[in-house]
């Protein structure tokens, strides 16, 4: 049964795709949309692993796109400044995966720095560290010439492209969806619920904690690669506290614990920030107003769906299991 | 199977436990009773590892557990059905069950486990698929012993298991509380239904202010004047 759903989901994921690659070459979607469609997906990467942090083990972190931040200037330091890799040959995406990776598991051993200290804590103290660490990361970026400093890391080549954002998006949803729905998930949630009695039921909270925490920075890691070679540069501003404070608007107004609100409130988001700017154009009223519309449509979310979009539920076709069975 | 050596744990400046020595015998059913404020929970926190122990030692099957981290006692075999229920609400009363039993790799096992809790708790079978907090107070309260039993434990230890339940709810938990003895559970009962808990215990400690006031059988203390005067209303 889990099998079959899984497969479901894969198919409905590369109909998906094929609609949007066809649209594309068909000149149907333009460039602007096919780009505005490439950071929805980074942004489901970002949130979904935020959500696995923040909505399913109940911590709060406040640094995801310091994370980030480390994934990306890693990952553009090797492709960059070491390999001066360009897009092209096959062998040069190899390079540019591995690189990404490279970034990831960075991230995820910041993550591992910060989170086994923090996290043996209860409380607020996660909120606090993390919070310092994103300025800390963005202070030191800016700082280091090598990187470019407050210049920002220029000339990262273009190896984002759809395909390779697409498919990086659709396996951060599967492995963190098998993750969720494993016992590990049930623990993850149990900690949420009420921590002194997921430890009298026998689970280390505290080590559970770190591998959600570290899991949760490792995607964030690979969200920021795919980020920087998106835009062809990482720069400091990118991944200061506003940033990281986008990615949390998603996580809620998507619903805590729901992976599928994650994903409908990365691109829902993501569009409307953009198509507001051609809305508000359109009917003559300045686009310095689309911020000011954005919050209040935030606001009239939270109001009317205190629980976010989804409501800590899930499409069907994400649950591994069927609904009545 | 229990023992604890001149216990005493603080919260800040202030001693909550003082000095206190017991020992839960295997097989028995012990009770700890006492008025509010006296320590009862305290001391089941301090045996689980939620508070730390400021001196004295807990032995559990003559293993030194004091100060250990609770889930790594949960494993040892002290399960533990907390003040309160602390059911997960959101989470089904599977999840619950699955999670209590997540240390557990063996099939067989797991599924002897499930079939123990569901011959005391037919209840909770019909209710597999509902949400926790979704279920009525007794049966929230079943749902949490359901839970420390599934953990395996040889040793359980509950915390005012009648508290805010009806009278027949309460002779129901306390029916369930001498199965589980009976299947093979010793168990350290904190109550302040103090007349239910001295029927169905073999022995009792009275706490009083953190010290140990009384001990002897369940039997004697029933009888006993001062037990009676202050806890039995007679």
């Amino acid at each position: 049964m889990r099998n079959k759903k899984t497969i479901l989901f894969i198919v409905y994921s590369l109909i998906f795709y094929a609609i949007i690659f066809l649209f594309h070459s068909l000149g149907i979607i333009s460039d602007y949309i096919l780009h505005i469609i490439n950071l929805s997906l980074i942004y489901v990467i970002l949130a979904t692993s935020l959500n696995l942090i923040n909505g399913f083990t109940g911590q709060f972190s406040l640094g995801h796109m310091g994370f980030a931040a480390v994934g990306a200037y890693i990952s553009g330091i090797l492709t960059t400044l070491i390999w001066h890799i360009k897009p092209g040959n096959p062998g040069s995406y190899v390079l540019f995966i591995i690189a990404m990776l490279v970034g990831g598991v960075a991230a995820a051993l910041v993550g591992l720095l910060i989170g086994l200290p923090t996290l043996r804590l209860r409380g607020d103290y996660l909120a606090i560290v993390t919070l310092g660490f994103g300025e800390i990361i963005r202070t030191i970026i800016n700082n280091i010439d090598y990187v470019g400093g407050p210049r920002g890391l220029l000339g990262i080549p273009k190896f984002s492209n759809f395909t390779i954002i697409f498919i990086t998006a659709l396996l951060t949803v599967i492995l963190l969806r098998n993750l969720i729905f494993s016992s590990h998930g049930r623990a993850f949630l149990s900690i949420r619920e009420d921590p002194i009695a997921s430890e009298l039921v026998g689970v280390n909270t505290t080590r559970q904690k770190v591998i959600a925490f570290v899991i949760g920075a490792f995607f964030a890691g690979i969200g920021g690669a795919l980020l920087g070679h998106l835009l062809t540069l990482a720069h400091p501003t990118q991944y200061g506290f506003m940033q990281t404070v986008m990615v949390l608007v998603m996580v809620y107004a998507g619903g805590m614990g729901s992976i599928s609100g994650s994903i409908v409130a990365a691109f829902g988001l993501t569009f409307l920030s953009e198509g507001l700017r051609i809305l508000l154009g359109a009917i003559g009223v300045a686009i310095e107003w689309r911020m000011v519309v954005y919050a209040v449509l935030l606001i009239m979310i939270m109001l009317f769906r205190t629980s976010g979009i989804m409501g800590g539920r899930e499409f069907n076709f994400l649950l591994p299991f069927n609904k009545e069975e | 199977m229990l023992k604890v050596s001149n216990l005493e744990v603080s919260y800040g400046a202030i001693k909550a436990i003082k000095d206190i020595s017991f020992e839960v015998k295997d097989g028995q059913i012990a009770t700890l009773i006492g008025a509010n404020g006296a320590g009862k929970t305290t001391t089941l926190r301090t045996i689980s590892g939620l508070n730390r122990v400021s001196s004295g030692h807990i032995f559990f099957k003559d293993t030194n557990i004091t100060n250990m981290e609770p889930h790594r006692i949960v494993n040892l075999g002290i399960s533990h059905v907390p003040e309160g229920r602390r059911i997960f609400a959101t989470l089904t009363v599977m999840e619950n069950l699955e999670l209590a039993a997540w240390t557990i790799k063996d099939k067989n096992v797991k599924s002897e486990r499930y079939d123990l809790v569901f011959s005391i708790f037919p209840r909770l079978k019909e209710r597999f698929k509902q949400l926790a907090g979704t279920l009525s107070g007794g049966e929230q309260q079943m749902l949490s012993v359901a839970r420390a039993l599934m953990t395996g434990g040889s040793l359980m230890l509950l915390d005012e298991p009648s508290m805010g339940l009806s009278p027949i709810l309460v002779d129901e938990i306390f029916d369930v509380i001498q199965k589980i003895n009976k299947q093979g559970t010793t168990i350290l009962l904190v109550e302040q239904n103090a007349r239910k808990a001295l029927e169905v215990a073999d022995y009792a400690y009275v706490l009083e202010v953190g010290t140990i006031a009384l001990q002897g059988s369940a039997r004697e203390l029933k009888e006993d004047q001062r037990v009676k005067e202050a806890y039995l209303g007679a």
